[in-house]
């Protein structure tokens, strides 16, 4: 078999998390700069529901979660519309909300045993292939229709007014921006959980920040220092015996703090 | 002043809105022609910028319509745009996205973008951070940045918030000069009820509905407009159209002497 490597769990794992990382990298640059953090937040907590759903009834999970993020995306979309109450009291409506519907209908499935622990802190050690398989294809896809939304996107970011008013279809973008995270995050779940996933969105860019001469800089450093993430937090967990997942959230945050020195030093 | 051409650029016609049960635009009807400068001013909460969004189609009438000319090309300058400090955008990043909503194809390439600064007295920002700029700053490179879309229709909300007052007569004059030079219709509007600008061809003066509208000269005498803000504002607002020599201090009063002498 020519891709026997594959057969390899740490290389699957690997491949996987790069995946993942190169994918969430660029378009965490535009949650933290459109302030989203806590959008995806809510977004993970309902992936838990999108999990229940689809174990109630018996699809993949992840095309659970898809459908269940994708879902809290447009209605907040659409609860935003109305204008009555303010975004983050909205988003905590539906995290919780979701969380809690995910929790009981899990509890409501007797005999049927799902591995809590692995979707709330992810299992990156158990990617298979057809895992790595959607992983991959769901980063290209992601990272295609980034590219595409690219200029519309970072004009809505700069001011959506003045995008609007120069015929920019500024829901549209937003819609299909919230989607892209919703996907991003389906395809996290497995690599770090539902607890960590938003950590893949923030941190890097984050820690890009006091380097990037521009947004695609910063886009191109945040998928890189996710990467760097991932490996280097695989690695430990390997050397360590430490748990993946949050390893490579550890190593991230590392890598943050690295940066706060080296960006102060910059300016200074 | 080029003379206006007569067709209307945009058109509203008995435009109102409602918000919460208060009406915000009361049956306002406007045109702005090409070549012209039309100065919106009113007190807070008139609908100034509420009458500006339905121009803009940034927001839905209650009733009454918005006619466009067919193609019209719409220029936007913000009040002022909040950059996240983490967003590394520099006013070269920010002036390529001019035409971002015309598709991939419209990219602007480096001297065009110098060229539209330095047309707006802003050479030096190409690489500044926009999220660093000052208000004066911010309105030159939005100035810089609708140039390049070659709009036919500015609309511009205060562009002198935050502009001291040295600098707003500056910007006026900079904005009634590209007015000429690229054959645009202006729509601005303005808290300043000292400075309207000598340019402006016609003053509209809102308070929900159109109070008065015509030359600065006429609606300084109106007796709506003096109702509305005062006989000793209607004065300064009278003599500035007349002398443009002095300046005026915060309180309305000339600090320069003027030629004419008057008082």
């Amino acid at each position: 078999m020519p891709d026997a490597w594959l057969d390899d769990f740490l290389v699957r794992a690997l491949l996987a998390g790069l995946a993942v990382a190169v994918a969430a990298g660029p378009l965490g640059c535009f949650v933290v700069w459109r302030r989203m953090a806590y959008f995806g937040a809510a977004l993970s907590h309902a992936a838990l529901l999108g999990v229940a759903a689809g174990v109630a009834l018996g699809v993949a999970p992840g095309a659970g979660i898809l459908v269940t993020c994708m879902g809290v995306a447009v209605a907040l979309v659409f609860l935003q519309e109305q204008g009555h109450l303010a975004t983050d009291t909205l988003l905590g409506i539906l995290a919780h909300g979701t969380l809690a519907l995910g929790l009981v209908v899990l509890g409501l499935m007797q005999g049927v045993r799902v591995d809590l622990l692995g979707y709330l802190f992810g299992d990156i050690l158990a990617v298979n292939r057809a895992d790595l398989a959607w992983i991959g294809g769901g980063a290209l896809v992601a990272l295609g229709v980034l590219a595409f939304l690219w200029r519309p996107l970072l004009t809505i970011t700069v001011h959506a007014d003045l995008a609007r008013a120069e015929g920019i279809p500024v829901l549209t973008v937003r819609l299909a921006f919230m989607l892209l995270i919703a996907a991003v995050i389906a395809m996290a779940m497995k690599i770090v959980g539902v607890l960590l996933i938003v950590a893949l969105l923030v941190i890097p860019p984050a820690a890009v920040r006091p380097f990037a001469p521009s947004p695609e800089a910063a886009a191109l450093g945040a998928a890189g220092v996710g990467a760097v993430s991932v490996a280097g937090g695989l690695g430990a967990s390997l050397v360590w015996d430490t748990p993946a997942g949050p390893s490579i959230v550890v190593v991230a945050t590392a890598l943050f703090l690295l940066s706060l020195l080296a960006g102060g030093r910059r300016v200074a | 002043m080029t003379p206006a051409d007569d067709a209307c650029l945009i058109e509203a016609r008995d435009l109102s809105l409602a918000r919460a049960g208060r009406t915000i635009v009361d049956r306002v009807s406007l045109c702005v022609r090409r070549g012209e400068i039309v100065t919106l001013i009113g007190p807070n909460g008139a609908g100034k910028t509420t009458l500006a969004r339905l121009l803009l189609g940034l927001d839905a009438p209650d009733a009454g319509g918005v006619r466009r000319a067919p193609g019209l090309v719409v220029g936007y300058l913000p009040q002022r745009i909040a950059v996240d400090p983490a967003m590394p955008l520099r006013v070269r990043g920010f002036l390529g996205l001019a035409g971002a909503g015309r598709g991939a194809a419209s990219r602007i390439a480096d001297p065009d973008k110098r060229a539209a600064l330095a047309e707006v007295g802003a050479g030096g920002l190409m690489d500044a951070a926009v999220a660093a700029l000052s208000g004066g700053e911010m309105q030159r490179v939005l100035l810089a940045r609708a140039l390049l879309r070659r709009p036919d229709f500015l609309v511009l909300d205060e562009p002198t918030a935050g502009v001291d007052y040295a600098g707003e007569a500056e910007l006026y004059d900079l904005i009634a000069g590209l007015k000429d030079r690229y054959n645009m219709g202006i729509l601005m509007i303005s808290h300043d009820l000292h400075v309207v600008m000598a340019a402006t061809h016609r003053v509209v003066c809102l308070n929900g509905h159109v109070c008065c509208s015509g030359t600065p000269e006429a609606v300084s005498r109106h007796p709506e407009y003096r109702a509305l803000f005062g006989d000793r504002v209607a004065e300064s607002l009278a003599f500035y159209t007349h002398h443009h020599t002095h300046r005026h201090a915060p309180d309305g009063s000339v600090v320069e002497g003027d030629p004419d002498g008057h008082a």
